[in-house]
């Protein structure tokens, strides 16, 4: 059953006259992982700032759907309430916000959402000390401030860790890959696998196809100037990483 | 101020006067008006020894000399018309008798009152390792944990009774760090002060537990001029914490409190508050005027003293809370978190004299402001001739929550001693919509985000805060925040 549907959608930048998405179709399944790739500029991260609900975009045109549901009616804490997760590009510090504090209220805002009992604070640590194990993330960083003083990788196995914590039904990974090392990489992929289920579907966004090593995708799209140009499956990225974005770039995308 | 804090106020107030209350309180409440009489009236009242009442008569003939010649403190930088000195009442108390000797002659309504407040005043239901004394308008009512407290030679009582039973001490010390001299209100404060806390603890003694004293303003139209005096003889400790609440009023009540406290050698004092005034509407009607004198000298070497503040209340907040570094090595600190939001103007900070040599200082100054509300920190540091050595480390950060709100940073430095290290950082940030949007993004809505980044920004300040009443703090500044965003 389709989790998400995307038809024709249109999005600018609010207060300018710029069109980033200029009609953007596409299906993901339950359970499914896709992978977007694409140049610089080409609209992939607009589109996961648009499914998470921030304000500074405006659609212009078309829908989504989630669940059956009109998402684009949802606030976005609503939105992360329903089980759609963004792992940031560029993770946000929370100066004197400790992580332990800022996740109980993110896991059980979202739990209480689903109807399930607030954890409890054994419980909870409990649970932190499992999924942190997932991205072999370094208990002891729940203790400080949220991604405050963390190192690059760190920051992005941190948003894998809250992935893990929150359980998500969609998650989005804005270039999650970016900026980390092959070992890093591996343990997030590793990471990511691991939370791969039957309920949960994955929406990567990269521009290298080396994460699709590691992460192997039933779908691959391909982003160029606000639309997808070319969808196929995980030997799309192998070509793509071979010839590079020019062809798309050179001929008007496909409708 | 949100919606549900207003109408906990309202009830709070409603319930004491269908108690009757209000019969009582005006029996015991001196007219409107301020004189020669009625300086005496007080002191007669509290039964003063005569030495008491030549002190507040001098300082009421230097207070009405201030006010002819028009000496009012400018050091802050505020908008509020002065006070009529005319238009107030000095004198109120909640019933016939001014102070009680146990707490079994306290009644019921009061220490309603103060349970209501969340202070339960017996000692079966208090928090366990606090000692309260309850200040209602002009009196204070009871003190918990007396008997323990005495096991250990520690003095905590209200200042009222410490002027009977100890005038050997009080007449060694009053005025001492702050002379009736200092500003008109403190020759205000010393002229009619009704009560307040004195603690006195002996050499070699660390407090066996925080000391407290919470002030209720209760009477329509009574200013509060409490009087605190905290002496730490050579090598002892103890820990301090006041509060305090108002009803609503339509008319500004004034409130101009004195503060002393005297740290021996090697002897250390923190000194904590939470100042929850009433602040007036939303339209800046009303509100408590918050003008008060705070502090301390480290009179030995290697003494310490430390003050930590929540202000969050009050319609005006002058204060600064101030460290004369007398003896050699001795240590000022002050950590400070001021909210404010309508029309609350806060004008705070602190003023560090270095003396003594080698002596250090740190401030660390939060600013929060919301609505149309200024927020200062004014501060000075200044290091004497002869104070070798001297260093500071003073930060001040502002975070603002809307765009009509104001924050300012006005760091005084004088330095007198070619030696003297003194840093200062300061930095204005608004809440980003990136750290909401990431907040958002795992599930919390727009109030729940702002506490958390709020509470992450004061931090560093309510880890100062004595265990007890950080829970408190936290739950009040979340209240703040309420209705405060938009």
């Amino acid at each position: 059953m389709a989790l998400l549907e995307v038809e024709n959608l249109h999005v600018s930048v609010e207060d300018e006259d710029i069109e980033i998405l200029k009609g953007v179709d596409l299906t993901i399944n339950e359970g499914e992982v896709h992978a977007i790739m694409g140049p610089n500029g080409s609209g992939k991260s607009t589109l996961a700032a648009v499914l998470a609900g921030r304000e500074e975009y405006v659609v212009t045109d078309g829908s989504i759907r989630y669940k059956g549901e009109d998402l684009l009616e949802l606030e976005a804490e609503e939105r992360a309430e329903e089980g759609v997760f963004l792992a940031f590009q560029y993770p946000v510090e929370l100066p004197g916000v400790s992580m332990t504090n800022f996740l109980r209220e993110a896991v059980n805002s979202v739990r209480e959402a689903r109807g399930e009992e607030e954890l409890g604070a054994a419980d909870f640590l409990k649970l932190v000390r499992e999924r942190a194990k997932l991205v072999d993330l370094d208990p002891d960083l729940v203790k400080r401030s949220v991604n405050q003083g963390f190192s690059g990788g760190e920051k992005k196995r941190n948003e894998i860790f809250q992935l893990a914590m929150l359980e998500p039904t969609l998650a989005v990974l804005d270039e999650t890959d970016s900026g980390l090392d092959i070992d890093a990489l591996r343990t997030v992929s590793d990471g990511v696998n691991k939370l791969r289920s039957a309920e949960r579907a994955f929406l990567l966004i990269t521009h290298y196809q080396r994460l699709l090593d590691y992460i192997e995708p039933d779908h691959v799209h391909v982003m160029v100037n606000g639309r997808i140009a070319e969808s196929g499956d995980k030997d799309l990225a192998i070509r793509l990483e071979e010839e590079g974005y020019e062809r798309f770039q050179r001929e008007p995308a496909a409708a | 101020m949100s919606t549900s804090e207003t109408e906990y106020l309202e009830n709070v107030a409603n319930q004491e006067y269908e108690h009757g209350w209000r019969t009582d309180i005006e029996s015991e409440t001196l007219p409107e008006g301020l004189d020669e009489n009625i300086v005496r009236y007080i002191s007669e009242r509290k039964d003063e020894p005569e030495w008491l009442l030549e002190w507040r008569l001098k300082a009421f003939r230097y207070f009405e000399r201030q006010v002819e010649e028009g000496n009012y403190p400018d050091w802050a930088h505020l908008d509020y018309e002065r006070p009529d000195f005319q238009d107030m009442r000095y004198f109120s108390a909640p019933k016939e008798k001014a102070s009680y000797d146990s707490l079994d002659e306290v009644p019921d309504e009061i220490l309603e009152t103060f349970e209501r407040l969340g202070i339960p005043l017996e000692e079966q239901k208090a928090l366990t390792g606090v000692a309260v004394d309850a200040v209602m308008d002009s009196v204070s009512v009871a003190t918990t944990f007396k008997k323990k407290l005495k096991e250990k030679g520690v003095i905590f009582m209200s200042f009222g009774e410490a002027a009977r039973e100890h005038p050997e001490i009080v007449k060694k010390y009053l005025g001492r760090v702050v002379p009736y001299t200092d500003n008109l209100f403190a020759a205000l404060n010393s002229a009619v002060f009704s009560d307040g806390s004195f603690v006195y603890v002996p050499e070699g003694v660390t407090c066996p537990m925080e000391l407290s004293t919470y002030f209720r303003i209760n009477d329509q139209n009574t200013g509060q001029f409490e009087r605190t005096l905290i002496i730490a003889e050579p090598d002892s400790y103890v820990s301090y914490l006041e509060g305090c609440t108002a009803p609503m009023n339509q008319k500004h009540q004034l409130h101009a409190a004195v503060v002393e406290l005297i740290a021996h050698e090697d002897a250390e004092i923190k000194y904590s508050t939470i100042q929850n005034w009433y602040p007036g509407t939303k339209d800046g009607e009303g509100g408590v005027y918050n003008l008060v004198t705070k502090r301390g000298i480290c009179e030995g070497d290697r003494s310490k003293i430390s003050w930590t503040q929540l202000e969050t209340g009050s319609a005006v907040t002058q204060k600064y809370p101030s460290v004369i570094l007398k003896g050699d090595e001795s240590v000022g600190e002050f950590y400070s978190v001021a909210f404010t939001k309508g029309h609350q103007q806060a004008d705070t900070g602190t003023k560090m004299h270095h003396i003594g040599k080698n002596t250090k200082s740190t401030i660390i100054s939060k600013g929060i402001s919301a609505g149309v509300s200024n927020n200062s920190y004014r501060g000075l540091v200044k290091v004497g001739k002869n104070a070798e050595n001297a260093r500071n480390f003073s930060q001040c950060d502002s975070l603002l929550l809307g765009d009509k709100c104001g924050a300012h940073t006005f760091p005084y430095i004088e330095i007198g001693n070619p030696t003297a290290k003194v840093e200062h950082e300061a930095t204005t940030s608004k809440v980003g919509e990136d750290q909401m949007f990431y907040c958002h993004q795992r599930g919390l809505g727009e109030e729940e985000a702002l506490k958390l980044i709020v509470n992450g920004f004061c931090q560093e300040i309510l880890a100062e805060l004595p265990m007890e009443f950080a829970v408190e703090a936290k739950e009040l500044l979340a209240i703040e925040l309420e209705g405060s965003v938009g």
